[in-house]
């Protein structure tokens, strides 16, 4: 899926915030904010996946919905084909509804159980008016061959269903509007080894028949480094490196990465790995540390890591650019004595959203 | 073809050992608590006495809980009726008194009759109410909670005017009520309804705060669902299970709302006949006439017991938690 041209992003990103309120004391004052999400910045390619891993807990999840709009974003610029996302009015946002579609980690969850999996699947056809009656009958079934399943399962309720079959209702959910754009947070987390690979499989598929492109959230490498075109590398609300798929997992740069890598599995038993071991825990994102946010757990880590927040040092443009936010590789001072012209929407942008803008 | 045995069934019919329904797995739950399945069975020989008593007292009028006896008064139950005394309009039916007669000689089978429909109808409508407002205010505080009214949140709004009716002792607040206005059986309902609703407010706030954050509702918000459709079709129906469980026992606590306000006399008024004004009227008698305090009192202990047992019952079955056993 890499010989798409390198053309115009589908999706942009620009510093990206997301910050909760936690409020604490008598009046429910907010006492601090957890950073979820921190000035993150990324492009996705029309028919591309792009692979967003780290941590449990790291802002994967918040990015993705906040791309939706489900989850208001605190800072940032989301353009969608060109369109501001966090300024649609509701004619837009109908619109935006129907190109970006998001795929949930919990089959079991994620599907109402009070409606049969025809209403479901046919619910979002119904209320935009796009078919009704018998139109909207063949459409759902219609979807339900599409995701491989039977369309006589249309009148049955979820329970009656195995948790790969109700990934795949969600799935066809998700499809019923013909989106663009999907976000899949951690499709196949919750399910079996064998099921995973025919989840993964299909949304290949699908994503080679309709030109799907997918964010697609996830904390098993194997399974980015299956289906992505580039990964995104994430930790504690923040963006730690950037690359192809091939490129990130042959050379990861950032010591997070590596140590992400190192930890793995293979599934080969001969092979002995040399184990980036951390040591401590995630710090909590309501005191992130200064500097780069992984300096306190880091093997490698400088004077300056303490102080400084890490440079973006870029290799290589477009849909096959490297970034790493590492002062391993370079110093803060080259990076502002490079030019300062920005573009006039991304002026809300924090650093490194500005400083990856304009390396394009 | 022909020669095949036909004892083999074909391989799709095997897909057909459907998993049961939630609803039949709640039946098979309920069905474990022996008690509660003979309360529901109380509880349906009392709506079939009580729809019984409308049409029997009010409609075709076989048995008259107003005709006064004066000659026959305090017989005891499964007593016969002196029937050359009386006249043929005023015979109880079959010359029997089932359950005797009250001091001015009226049956009191009849008004026990009259008086089921009259609790069951203030049960159910009381609850009625009380789950509308209920439903409206918690969906409001769990879905709108975050919207701001000025310097206060909905949520804020709404919960804390729930405490403070919850504060409010409810009962001296009925009969404060139901002094000033006139003592109709339909202001009874309403002011037992507008009291009791707070317990499934706060349910169904947090039934609406847990399922907001499921990922259903969320797809359903990512689809450009419109609100109202989210609440009612994707809310409402998952929330309903601990709303009914609370209206199951509310029903009890709305009968014993009503018969307390009978018994004081700010309920019903005579010669209307509730289970509470009976026992108001026997209890003056209780040594001569013990039947006309036991019969209204085991009527309401029985009946309100069974309510809270298939209240109970219906809790064990409905929690997702309790459910695998």
């Amino acid at each position: 899926m890499n010989e798409q041209p390198t053309g115009h992003p589908l999706l942009e990103v620009r510093g990206l915030k997301k910050y909760f309120p936690l409020r604490s004391g008598l009046f429910s004052r907010v006492s601090a904010w957890i950073k979820a999400v921190d000035d993150v910045s990324f492009d996705v390619y029309p028919g591309e996946t792009l692979g967003l891993v780290g941590e449990s807990g790291c802002g994967k999840t918040t990015v993705g919905r906040s791309i939706l709009r489900l989850i208001e974003p605190t800072a940032g610029e989301i353009r969608f084909a060109g369109m501001d996302v966090r300024r649609l009015d509701s004619t837009q946002l109908r619109w935006l509804r129907r190109q970006m579609q998001i795929i949930f980690q919990d089959p079991y969850s994620s599907l109402n159980p009070r409606m049969t999996v025809g209403a479901i699947i046919g619910e979002a056809l119904y209320v935009h008016g796009l078919a009704r009656g018998q139109e909207l009958d063949r459409r759902v079934q219609e979807l339900l061959a599409q995701v491989g399943l039977s369309p006589s399962y249309r009148s049955r309720y979820p329970h009656e269903f195995s948790g790969g079959q109700r990934q795949r209702i969600g799935i066809a959910r998700a499809l019923a509007l013909q989106p663009r754009f999907l976000v899949c947070d951690e499709p196949v987390s919750a399910l079996d080894v064998s099921i995973q690979a025919q989840i993964l499989n299909l949304l290949q598929d699908l994503q080679q028949e309709l030109g799907l492109s997918y964010l697609f959230i996830s904390h098993d490498l194997n399974v980015v480094e299956h289906i992505a075109d580039r990964v995104a590398v994430m930790y504690l609300g923040k963006l730690v490196e950037m690359a192809p798929v091939d490129e990130l997992f042959r050379n990861p740069l950032h010591p997070y990465t590596q140590a992400l890598m190192s930890a793995n599995p293979v599934p080969d038993p001969t092979i002995r790995t040399r184990r980036i071991v951390l040591a401590g825990d995630v710090p909590s994102p309501v005191q992130p540390p200064a500097g780069c946010p992984f300096h306190p757990r880091c093997p490698q880590v400088m004077a300056r890591c303490k102080t400084i927040a890490p440079p973006l040092v870029r290799s290589g443009h477009g849909k096959d650019e490297h970034v790493v936010w590492c002062h391993l590789y370079g110093t803060a001072e080259s990076e502002t004595a490079s030019s300062p012209s920005l573009s006039s929407w991304s002026s809300t942008a924090g650093d490194s959203g500005a400083a990856f803008l304009q390396g394009r | 073809m022909a020669d095949l045995p036909r004892t083999v069934a074909p391989v799709d019919t095997v897909d057909l050992a459907m998993p049961e329904t939630p609803l039949q797995e709640v039946w098979r739950v309920f069905r474990k608590d022996r008690l509660a399945v003979a309360s529901l069975g109380v509880l349906l020989a009392l709506l079939v006495v009580a729809i019984a008593g409308k049409v029997l007292t009010d409609w075709i009028v076989l048995v008259n809980p107003e005709t006064v006896r004066l000659p026959e008064k305090f017989k005891p139950p499964m007593s016969y009726a002196a029937t050359e005394l009386l006249s043929v309009a005023d015979r109880p039916p079959f010359g029997l008194y089932l359950l005797g007669t009250d001091e001015l000689g009226r049956d009191v089978f009849a008004r026990m009759l009259q008086g089921s429909f009259v609790s069951l109808s203030i049960g159910f409508i009381a609850v009625g109410i009380s789950v509308l407002i209920g439903i409206v205010l918690g969906g409001l505080a769990g879905f709108y909670g975050e919207v701001k009214l000025g310097f206060i949140s909905v949520d804020t709004l709404i919960m804390r005017f729930t405490d403070v009716m919850l504060c409010f002792p409810t009962f001296f607040l009925i009969l404060t009520v139901v002094a000033l206005l006139p003592p109709s059986i339909y202001n009874i309902m309403i002011v037992i309804g507008l009291t009791s609703w707070m317990g499934t407010a706060r349910f169904v706030r947090a039934e609406f705060l847990a399922l907001r954050e499921q990922d259903f509702v969320v797809a359903a918000q990512a689809l450009g669902l419109p609100a109202w459709r989210i609440i009612f079709r994707h809310m409402v129906p998952n929330a309903i299970a601990p709303v009914l469980v609370s209206a199951t026992i509310g029903v009890a606590s709305a009968i014993l709302t009503e018969s307390a306000l009978s018994f004081l006399g700010f309920g019903v008024q005579p010669p209307y006949a509730t289970w509470g004004n009976i026992l108001a009227d026997g209890k003056n008698f209780i040594f001569d006439a013990p039947w006309l305090f036991f019969i209204p009192g085991c009527a309401i202990l029985t009946v309100v017991l069974a309510f809270n047992l298939v209240g109970e019952a219906l809790r064990e079955a409905l929690n997702p938690r309790l459910r695998r056993r």
